[in-house]
């Protein structure tokens, strides 16, 4: 564990009293409502509050406790905040080195040209902030915040200021980030589509502590926990694209449990992809339904039946392959095929979707 | 312009009079930067306080500043005796005199603009550069300050126009000695008292061209400032 906190801060109109460990690689999602403490907290992690008690730890190294305090300009971290922060007085090419002129060079681990590829900002070098759109300041942002060389990355919701077209053209950087660098990225967001698309781990805030932390594919789907209950519900697979099927214009991802059809993708066979399948896409059948038009038909054993907020209607967490399924079925149904935990079923799959 | 256009006791008096804003100008800067930073930074309930201090030459008669610093200078003042064990020249009647109290007059029009230049930067764009390793001064330097141009560019200039056109504390402080402590504006007075309107013209016009140069400059300088800030 890379990041060990434990903070209390009592406010008038405002507790936090936290105490969680982030892993030290993968996009960790700090997750809640507005209000909950997300931002105070990243926050504090930056150095840019001091809780007034608690310590936090990073790689061995103190940051705070009662007697110590690390100031921002000294913690190894880079910060993307929500709303647009370039230094107006400078272009997006003086704002990118503003932080890697700070930088030794000995210790820099990401030259300019490797973030300005990585970002896509070739073509915006000499533009001020004043002239580029909202999700392209956001990427500059970014680059940046790279280009300290950081040893942890904090992303303050950096798409909730963007329309949805911006959203769509910095997701796909985020993920690069992912992929191509080992840096460990906080992530605070309360967009759950967000978090299912690129986390790896959460930490749920609520009113200003954590109520669970964990592996994204567990904490989606434990019925204990809100995220199972939220309308748009569902599981995250990982696979890989195992083979295409050019006549049907399909593509198959192989998972642990199975192998599931979507529409033809332009990926090459064996590339690692992440599908999400939404609760209300599953049904379950006791035989493997014959003669129908659902094509992804999974084995699952029954792990456990809660109650959803609509009372006619019941969550069932199944297991494919040792990785949890929502399935969001009628208590009639529930009923009717005498579903309990330890049932062998099958799980339909009316429609996945791709991350990308 | 030839050297006969204004006789030899008006050069002198101009000079002084540009020598005082100058010295003034610089002078403030210095002082007032970091007091402006403080005052637009602190949460501490002292600012209160210190923004009313710093706005009072606004609203007291020039008169009243000199009157006192005259008090407080003067041989038997404070600061006189002070100088005087320090085996230096008391301030009063003297040049130093003049800039300490054209400094004091001059303040606010040098702490406003810095100050809400300031504020303007925003606490974002600090705690930015502070993610970004920038050291406290760093940060001064590389964001406020380039941030806060046009309070730099509006405060000296205004400092040094002010100080150009200033009258009652001179008079009071200055004693209006020819050559030494008295300055463009009062010369212009004396003109007047002598029923010397043609001299009085002459001063008098200069200032009136000089004021308004500075003050295009500062609006032309904020406009173009304006322009990339607008655009930012």
């Amino acid at each position: 564990m890379s990041l060990a906190l434990e903070l209390t801060w009592s406010r008038p109109d405002f507790q936090l009293a936290v105490a969680c460990e982030f892993p030290d690689s993968g996009i960790s999602a700090l997750f809640g409502r507005s209000g909950a403490g997300k931002t105070t907290l990243l926050r504090c992690i930056a150095g840019l509050e001091r809780a007034p008690r608690g310590w936090i730890r990073f790689n061995g190294e103190l940051w705070q406790d009662e007697h110590h305090f690390v100031l921002a300009h000294r913690r190894p971290l880079g910060y993307v905040f929500q709303e647009s922060s370039l230094f107006a007085h400078l272009d997006a090419r003086g704002n990118l080195e503003y932080g890697l002129r700070r930088i030794p060079p000995a210790r820099r681990r990401i030259g300019f040209d490797q973030a300005v590829q990585l970002m896509g900002l070739e073509s915006l070098l000499a533009h001020r902030s004043g002239e580029l759109s909202g999700g392209q300041r956001q990427r500059v942002a970014i680059a940046r915040a790279l280009l300290t060389s950081p040893q942890l990355l904090l992303l303050d919701e950096p798409l909730s200021n963007l329309d949805l077209a911006s959203r769509a053209e910095i997701l796909p950087h985020l993920e690069r980030l992912h992929d191509q660098l080992s840096i460990p990225i906080v992530y605070v967001s309360h967009e759950i589509s967000e978090v299912m698309r690129i986390a790896d781990h959460i930490a749920l805030l609520e009113s200003g502590s954590v109520r669970a932390a964990g592996p994204i594919h567990d904490l989606l789907t434990r019925p204990d926990l809100p995220l199972a209950h939220l309308e748009e519900a569902g599981s995250i697979f990982e696979g890989v694209i195992a083979q295409h099927d050019e006549p049907y214009h399909l593509s198959y991802v192989a998972i642990a449990g199975g192998k599931l059809a979507i529409s033809q993708r332009d990926a090459p066979v064996g590339q690692p992809v992440r599908v999400r399948i939404d609760a209300r896409d599953v049904s379950l059948a006791l035989t493997p339904a014959e003669r129908s038009s659902i094509t992804n038909i999974l084995p699952a054993r029954v792990i456990d039946v809660t109650n959803d907020r609509d009372p006619a209607q019941r969550l069932v967490r199944v297991d494919v392959g040792g990785c949890p399924l929502l399935a969001r079925i009628t208590l009639r149904s529930v009923a009717q095929l005498a579903i309990a935990p330890g049932v062998q079923l099958y799980a339909q799959v009316k429609s996945v979707a791709l991350m990308e | 312009m030839s050297a006969g256009f204004y006789s030899p006791d008006d050069l002198v008096a101009l000079w002084i009079s540009l020598k005082l804003a100058a010295t003034t100008a610089v002078l403030l800067m210095l002082l007032c930067t970091p007091l402006a930073w403080w005052l637009a930074m602190t949460r501490s309930r002292l600012r209160v306080l210190g923004e009313a201090i710093t706005a009072l030459p606004l609203v007291l008669p020039p008169t009243v500043l000199g009157f006192y610093l005259l008090l407080f200078l003067g041989p038997h003042g404070w600061g006189g005796r002070l100088m005087q064990s320090l085996g230096m020249q008391p301030l009063a009647f003297s040049f130093g005199g003049l800039v300490l109290g054209s400094m004091l007059y001059s303040l606010p029009f040098v702490i406003q603009p810095l100050q809400s230049a300031f504020q303007g930067v925003g606490a974002r764009a600090l705690e930015v550069a502070a993610t970004l390793r920038a050291s406290p001064l760093d940060r001064f330097f590389t964001v406020a300050v380039p941030l806060a141009r046009r309070g730099f560019v509006t405060g000296s200039v205004l400092a040094f126009a002010h100080t150009l056109g200033e009258f009652g504390v001179v008079l009071m402080l200055g004693g209006n000695i020819p050559g030494r402590t008295q300055t463009a504006s009062i010369a212009i007075f004396n003109h007047v008292e002598a029923f010397d309107y043609a001299g009085a013209q002459r001063l008098s016009a200069t200032l009136l061209l000089a004021c308004f140069a500075l003050l295009l400059l500062v609006y032309g300088a904020n406009r173009r400032a304006g322009a990339i800030t607008a655009a930012t």
